[in-house]
This record gives structure tokens, sequence and C-alpha cells, in this order.
């Protein structure tokens, strides 16, 4: 296997490939690419932490301890703690639907999954003010029975499961699609039950996938804006999460604060991030192998 | 009676994949089922297997129906085309997976695939995954799977399908002798009449979801019943000719007319061993140019042209072709020994007829 690399290598650097056309064209295409990712990529990400560090390491510190950071940052983990496992369900069992079986109306589901990316988040937020607000539909009976959902966390957790329902079914599909039902019929002609099977067979030929998924619907759940934004009613201290609280400081030209906290919402970001890159990595080197 | 069908139809919404399919296999033998793709031989496999369900018509295995069992419970082997191998677990594990299913002990486990190790050869190859083996061990591995909880049955699905061709011809050996050792009753899906010809003890041959004939693979290639089998099974001459003047003919060729009046049409068939064939011009009765010769081994197929343009396939051994001095491009002649009469259909097969 080793020597594959290297083979590969030698190519790569040793002589051009006739596909590969001229090399200024190359190294122009590069060069692009890097000047449009460093001005409008890194160079704001990097101006984020210099801002929070701008005031110094203690104020850097004392603003993320402040009350209103610390109960945004708690009801940043809460949101995606509670909206994260529900979509891991929701998208094992939708992707292992669309996958698995022929039913009528799969075009359609497949095309409901992919909603929440088309609709603006704006408008998803105001889709569950409207069916669970007090002018609602079901405002009125929710009331009665003293169930707040709107401005409070359920209504937020709501909003959130609906931004990144599809990020898990999505990344599952494709993988499902292409492990086929193979293995699993023969899980079962060895005596396993449906739920053995899922348990020994389908779930680790997708683990990587849906690890993938888990990732993005985190990081997308943590730092969802205008969809939590609607439905949080913006109670500092209360249901303000880490992007909603980031714009408050702003506002209120608390920009050390309003740093601090973007640079934690940064730091997730590249962490995901690198995770990512590692599985990819990870999956490329297993598909490689077989 | 290990395996019986009784009836079996199964559709694909409104296609008939399986028609009305009846036959039934012996304890311990070695079976083919023989057809073109889409003909339902590997529909027939997965039904026996619980993997598809029929519409109409029963299946008993070892007297049991087993309509509305299912796949788990039934007790059978099946190792499919691609071998379906389960990627995330290493050899050892796949071998055990149906024994740690069905709760064996752990050391009955360990002494099982052991044993199974020993009798595929596959020693050494514990520790590896899937994606680590060549496309044999692969095969030896999805058997052993198969075989380890015991089943009553072994299903095979084009097991030398993904195979190349000089492995494809050892795989077939082995498994003749794996089935000699092991013993279970065993029917595989195959699309090459030479393969099941070689393989199995019997052949059920299918066309367009229908059974057409069951028998040892001498029968089949003897005895075909009709014009499918006789052509799929080996290789037929078959002629159209038109009786004229009392005489059912073609171009050179003549025939008795069996009875049709003239105008009527007549269909022949005959097998490339029917045909005698001398380098001697005028040995035989009707001259030909001898076209091409196939090496196949030891038999050689020769394409012979009549002046009218109308080929016949012949077959002889190597020795008979040396000894005759056969030449391609030289001129030959020769004699059909026997033919069979076809319907009009191709349903229906006479005996063989004598014709010199």
């Amino acid at each position: 296997m080793d020597g594959t690399i290297k083979t590969y290598k030698e190519k790569s650097a040793g002589q051009r490939r006739v596909t590969e056309g001229s090399p200024v064209v190359k190294w122009i295409l590069i060069l692009i690419c890097l000047v449009f990712l460093s001005t409008f990529l890194l160079l704001p990400l990097i101006n984020v932490f210099a801002q929070a560090f701008a005031k110094g390491i203690g104020l850097y510190f004392k603003s993320l301890a402040l009350p209103e950071s610390l109960s945004a940052i708690k009801m940043t983990l809460i949101v995606a703690a509670i909206s994260v496992p529900l979509n891991v369900l929701f998208g094992i069992a939708a992707a292992w639907s669309i996958a698995k079986f022929r039913f009528p109306g799969k075009t359609i589901l497949l095309t409901f999954i992919d909603l929440p990316f088309s609709i603006s988040p704006v408008v998803a937020g105001l889709m569950y003010v409207l069916l669970y607000g007090l002018q609602g539909h079901l405002g009125q009976w929710l009331d009665e029975h003293d169930i707040q959902i709107i401005f409070n966390l359920p209504g937020m957790v709501l909003v959130t499961i609906f931004v990144t329902f599809p990020f898990v079914a999505r990344e599952l599909i494709p993988i499902m699609q292409s492990v086929g039902v193979e293995q699993e019929h023969a899980a079962l002609t060895l005596g396993a039950s449906g739920w053995q099977t899922f348990w020994y067979v389908t779930l680790p030929s997708v683990k990587w996938g849906l690890l993938y998924g888990i990732i993005l619907c985190n990081a997308r759940a943590m730092g969802e804006f205008g969809a939590v934004s609607v439905v949080s009613g913006h109670i500092t201290g209360r249901t303000d999460t880490m992007p909603l609280m980031v714009e408050k400081f702003y506002n209120d030209f608390n920009s050390v604060a309003a740093f601090s906290l973007s640079s934690l919402l940064a730091l997730l970001a590249l962490i995901t991030l690198f995770i990512k890159t590692w599985l990819e990595w990870r999956q490329y080197r297993i598909e490689r192998k077989a | 009676m290990s395996i019986e069908l009784k009836k079996v139809t199964k559709y694909f919404g409104d296609f008939p994949a399986v028609y009305d399919v009846s036959f039934a296999v012996n304890e311990g033998e070695l079976v083919a089922l023989l057809g073109p793709s889409g003909s339902g031989k590997t529909t027939v496999l997965r039904l026996i297997a619980g993997l598809e369900t029929p519409d109409r018509g029963e299946i008993y295995i070892r007297g049991k129906k087993v309509n509305n069992i299912p796949v788990q419970q039934r007790n059978i082997g099946f190792v499919f085309q691609s071998y379906a191998l389960f990627k995330s677990m290493t050899v050892f594990e796949n071998i055990a997976f149906g024994l740690k299913i069905k709760k064996w002990k752990k050391t009955e486990i360990e002494q099982r695939v052991k044993e199974l190790f020993e009798l595929l050869d596959l020693k050494g190859l514990e520790e590896r995954f899937p994606h680590q083996l060549s496309g044999g061990q692969r095969q030896r591995v999805a058997i052993a799977r198969a075989l380890a909880p015991k089943p009553n049955v072994l299903l095979l699905d084009e097991p030398f399908g993904a195979v190349d061709a000089k492995i494809r011809q050892e795989l077939r050996e082995w498994l003749v002798h794996l089935h000699h050792d092991v013993n279970v009753t065993t029917i595989f899906v195959t699309h090459d009449q030479e393969e099941a010809m070689e393989v199995a003890s019997r052949i059920v041959i299918f066309s367009k979801g229908c059974l057409e004939q069951i028998g040892t693979p001498r029968d089949v290639y003897e005895n075909p019943v009709n014009e499918f089998v006789a052509r799929f099974v080996g290789v037929m001459n078959v002629l159209e000719l038109v009786v004229t003047n009392g005489v059912a003919r073609i171009g050179e060729l003549e025939f008795p007319p069996h009875g049709l009046i003239d105008g009527q049409k007549l269909r022949i068939g005959f097998r490339p061993y029917a045909v005698n064939v001398s380098s001697d011009p005028n040995r035989y009765r009707y001259k030909a140019i001898l076209r091409h010769t196939y090496f196949l081994g030891i038999m050689l197929r020769l394409e012979l042209e009549l002046p009218s343009g109308i080929v016949i396939k012949a077959r002889m051994s190597k020795e008979e072709y040396n000894s005759l001095g056969l030449q391609d491009g030289k001129e030959v002649s020769f004699e059909i020994k026997q033919y069979r009469i076809l319907s009009k259909e191709g349903n229906q097969l006479s005996e063989e007829i004598p014709a010199v």
C-alpha cells in the first residue's frame, strides 16, 4: 500500500500528465483560489480572534464569564444536546426508508428532506410562531394547557431540529444506497433479526458517514441564528443562544464580548472542520484499501 | 426429499418472474438452475431462501411447508453473487456471525470456525478484512460463512460469476469436492451451460420464468425436450425446409417430407456431432467449403459453407481432424447422420431420426 502512495507522488511531482494542460494555467488558478480564500475566509476569521484578544486575555475571559454569556453558552449546548440526537434518529429512519425500501412517493419524501435547506431560516422560525404562537392554530389550546413553546426552549429546539434535519439523512442516503441490501440479506439468511442486522451490519457500514452527519448537524445547531432568533424572543439570560448574544453584544457596542463569544463559535467551527477532514481522510483510506 | 416446489409463481408487478414452477431436489444432491439472464433462476433461489415470497404455490424444505416461515428460521446457507461479506468484520467474525446469532458457546464457535478454516483452506486469514482478500478467498469465506450454522441446504447465486476464467475452472472442481466432503444439499444458479454440465448431478433449465426441463446433464444434452433447451445446452443446427415435389429441402439439403404436402414447412435440428465430414469431396453426399475451424480444447468445431450459402456446424476430435488432413478453405464433403423435427413454435422436439 505504501508503494502505491509513492508511485502516485512520483508521478505527480515528476512528469506532467497528459490531461493536466499548461502549468501556467494551473498555477494561476491555484493563486486565484488562495487569494480568494485568504481575503474572504481566512482574514475575517483571524480578525475575530484578533478582536477578541484586542484588550488582553483577561478581558476576553471576563466577557465569557458574564452571566448573559454563560447563559447563552448553556442554552446553545442544551438546544444542540436535544436536537442533534433527535435528528440522528430521524435521519437514520429517513435514510433507511429511502435507501432500502421501494415505495410510492419516495421522491416526494426525498424532496421534503431537502426542504429545510431551501427555506430561509427566518421563514422557518416564522412558520413555528404562526403555528404554536398565541395567534396560531395550536397556540390557544397550548395556552389553555399552560404549555409555552414560542419564546421558550421547546420552540428553539423545534426550529433547530427543522433547520438541521437534512444533515444526517443527506449524509446517510448515498452511503446506504451504495452499500446496498446484500450484506443485510446475508445477515438475515444467517438467522439475524432485523434489530441484530441493523446493529451488527448496517450501523458499522455507515458509522463514519453518520459521524460526519452528526458533526455537521451539531455545527449548524449551535450556529443557527435566523430561525432561533424569531422564536426565542431574545430574553437575555433566558432564551438567548450564543449567536443571538453575539448580536446583542455587538449592538450594545461591547465588541470584546461580541468577539469573545464569536471566537468560541469560530473555534467550534474549526474543531468541526478538523474532525470532518480527519473523517474524510480516514474514509478515503478505507475505500482505497478496499 | 430435501426441497420441493409445487406450482410456484412469483410476479414482479405484472411481470411473471417465475411461473408455475414445480421440481424437487433430493437430500444431498448438487443441482444447477440454468438459464439465460432474466429467466427467473435467481428468483427461484431467493424464493427457496425466503428472500422473496411466492404469489402462488408451495415451497417445502425437508417436507415442511416454509411459505410462511421467515428467512431467519429456514436454516439455509446463501452465498450471494457479490459474496456480501460483512465489510466491517474480520474473516473470523464473518464466519462466526451465524453461530453468534444462534447463541453457540464461545468454545463451540471457535471449534466450528476452525473446522471450516481447514475444510476451505483459509488458515492464516482469520484476522484479515474482506477487502484484503482475493476474489477466490472471498468466495471461500462466503461459503464458509453460509456453511457454519450447518444449514439444511446450501444455495449459491452465480458462484463463479465474479472470478476470472482460470480460477473459475479450479473452483468448479473445488465445489464438486466440497460437496462430496460436506454432502449438504446444494443448489446453484448459473447462466453458463458448460459450468452446469460439469458440476451438477442434475440441471433445471429455465426460460422466461418457466421450467423447461429437468434432468441429468447427459439427459438434457442428448434428449432436449424443446428447441430452447436444445439450443441453450450445446449447439444445434436448425434449418427450415420447404416441401417441394414430395421432398423437404433447403438449398442442396434434402430430407424426407414426414407426411407433409408440397408447400408446407418443416423445421429440423441436429447437433454438430451428428455430422460426418471427410476431406474427400466425393465421400459423402453434400459438398461444402470448410470456412473456419474453432479450437475448443480436444474438440474442434467446423463451420461448413454450402455452395448455396447455408452454414452447418460440425464437431470432431483433434485426432480425427488431423488424420483427415482437413484445412480451412478446402473443399470437403459431409452427411447428416440423424436429426430431430422441431414443431413450429419450437416447443416440441421429435426423437432422433436416422438420415442415412
